[in-house]
């Protein structure tokens, strides 16, 4: 690993900081970030011990069937059964082992289990659409659940979601922390969904579409889709230690 | 290799189905000696309480260390067994969030001068409906002055009046909410503003 040595000795990894992947705070389309982005700059946070670290939640955290969406019930949901797998990466290429990765999606009606949830379509008993999993060795994710549905939301007239997925990622560091979704491949609510087209730059945007794998299918049982997830890594270049006042 | 990295969406209305878990708040559990409870309302900027955001906490331990491979002085000799240095916590119906955790101690930060700390403080993290990444900002503590007046990240915000907005408040005891099982005298406040009066300083980490 590449890391920043400070004057003082300390050395410590040194995350870069992306420009123009993530959304705009203040995006018109996506009325509800209308009251609550920050009108004033953000302030530049050095990188030191704070951020450089970050909970490694562990294992204690999870049980045999958090992963295996189908399998929380007593019998199994309505809806298409999928593998959903893939690694999470940091931005070096580098696998990230033994992560907690956590998501939560609607049912195959396009409802989510949730108490201000008020789309009229049917719950299902045997989903409550929460899943967690942790990273292995290679940084391989793996669930297995049910594609979600799109459903209806107020942001404008005929607002619809496109399907998605929920994910929650640690990383091993503070600064990579990161909540996404994840989507589908052909869904055609896509180009007209203002969250997911917040994101400014259209080559970003498929970085948060799964693609369908024909070898992660299992014969008469699940469809396979994969995604992969890169976070912020420590820096492939050796930067220069900062000089006080640059 | 190189990857390019996978942006940001809104953390959405419907986490709480079971993203929170029941400890999450507690960093160390209630009934540690010295635990303290920071309490506090997330607003929007029309001064709204934001009931569906989710606050998240990071800091070192009372000893100012981490226990994490990349915090190069190693684990605290004296051990913290029960202090995961987390906390999450969902924001209730009244905006209120609430996080028991023990005071961390002060960090080196040589990068910014010959024995320079940077005072203790815990690194937030904000998620809520209708944000599409999310938002750092740190809290202070009101009871280190001379740490606060020479931390480099708080010296760098020229305002004094934005720079308050890191600090939190020692909340009486009668105002404490809920009722508090650390006692009296051990509750501070940190409110955070997304937007408009006395909008909260947030980083680009």
């Amino acid at each position: 690993m590449t890391a920043d040595v400070s004057p003082g000795g300390l050395v410590l990894p040194s995350y870069g900081r992306p420009r123009g992947v993530h959304p705009p705070l203040d995006s018109s389309g996506y009325r509800s970030t209308a009251l609550r982005h920050p009108k004033q700059p953000l302030v530049l946070l050095p990188q030191r011990l704070t951020e450089v670290t970050g909970p490694l939640l562990g294992a204690d955290l999870i049980s045999p069937t958090d992963s295996d969406l189908t399998m929380q019930h007593a019998g199994e949901p309505q809806g298409q059964r999928i593998t959903l797998a893939g690694r999470v990466l940091d931005s070096g290429g580098r696998p990230i082992p033994d992560t907690l990765v956590e998501i939560w999606q609607t049912n195959a009606s396009g409802r989510y289990r949730h108490a201000r949830e008020h789309h009229p379509a049917p719950l299902d008993p045997n989903f409550t659409g929460v899943g967690r999993a942790m990273t292995d060795a290679g940084g391989n994710y793996r669930f297995i659940t049910i594609v979600p549905g799109a459903y209806p939301w107020g942001n404008h007239h005929n607002a619809w979601r496109p399907a998605h997925i929920h994910f929650s990622l640690f990383g091993r560091a503070f600064t990579q922390r990161l909540v996404t979704q994840m989507y589908f491949p052909g869904d055609p609510l896509q180009p007209i969904d203002p969250i997911f087209n917040s994101v400014p730059d259209p080559k970003a945007r498929q970085r948060m579409v799964a693609e369908f794998d024909i070898d992660l299918t299992q014969p008469e049982w699940a469809l396979g889709y994969r995604w992969d997830i890169v976070l912020r890594g420590p820096q492939s270049t050796v930067f220069e230690s900062e000089v006080d006042g640059e | 290799m190189t990857e390019e990295i996978t942006p940001s969406q809104t953390v959405g209305p419907f986490f709480a189905m079971r993203l929170p878990w029941p400890d999450g708040p507690f960093v160390v559990p209630a009934d540690t000696p010295g635990a303290i409870t920071i309490v506090g309302r997330l607003y929007d900027g029309a001064g709204n309480v934001i009931p569906d955001g989710l606050v998240e906490t990071w800091q070192a331990d009372p000893a100012g260390r981490f226990a994490h491979p990349d915090d190069p002085r190693g684990p605290s000799a004296a051990g913290y067994a029960s202090f995961r240095g987390f906390g999450r916590c969902p924001t209730a119906p009244d905006g209120s969030y609430r996080i028991v955790t023990l005071k961390p101690g002060p960090l080196p930060a040589p990068d910014a001068g010959q024995g320079a700390t940077e005072a203790p403080h815990l690194d937030v993290t904000v998620f809520a409906r209708g944000l599409l990444d999310r938002l750092v900002t740190r809290l202070y503590f009101p009871d280190a002055p001379a740490a606060n007046e020479a931390d480099p990240v708080l010296v760098s915000i020229g305002d004094a009046g934005r720079r308050d907005t890191l600090i939190a408040r020692a909340e009486p005891a009668e105002l404490a909410e809920p009722a508090d099982p650390t006692g009296p005298g051990t509750v501070l406040r940190f409110d955070i503003r997304l937007q408009g009066d006395g909008e909260t300083v947030f980083f680009d980490v």
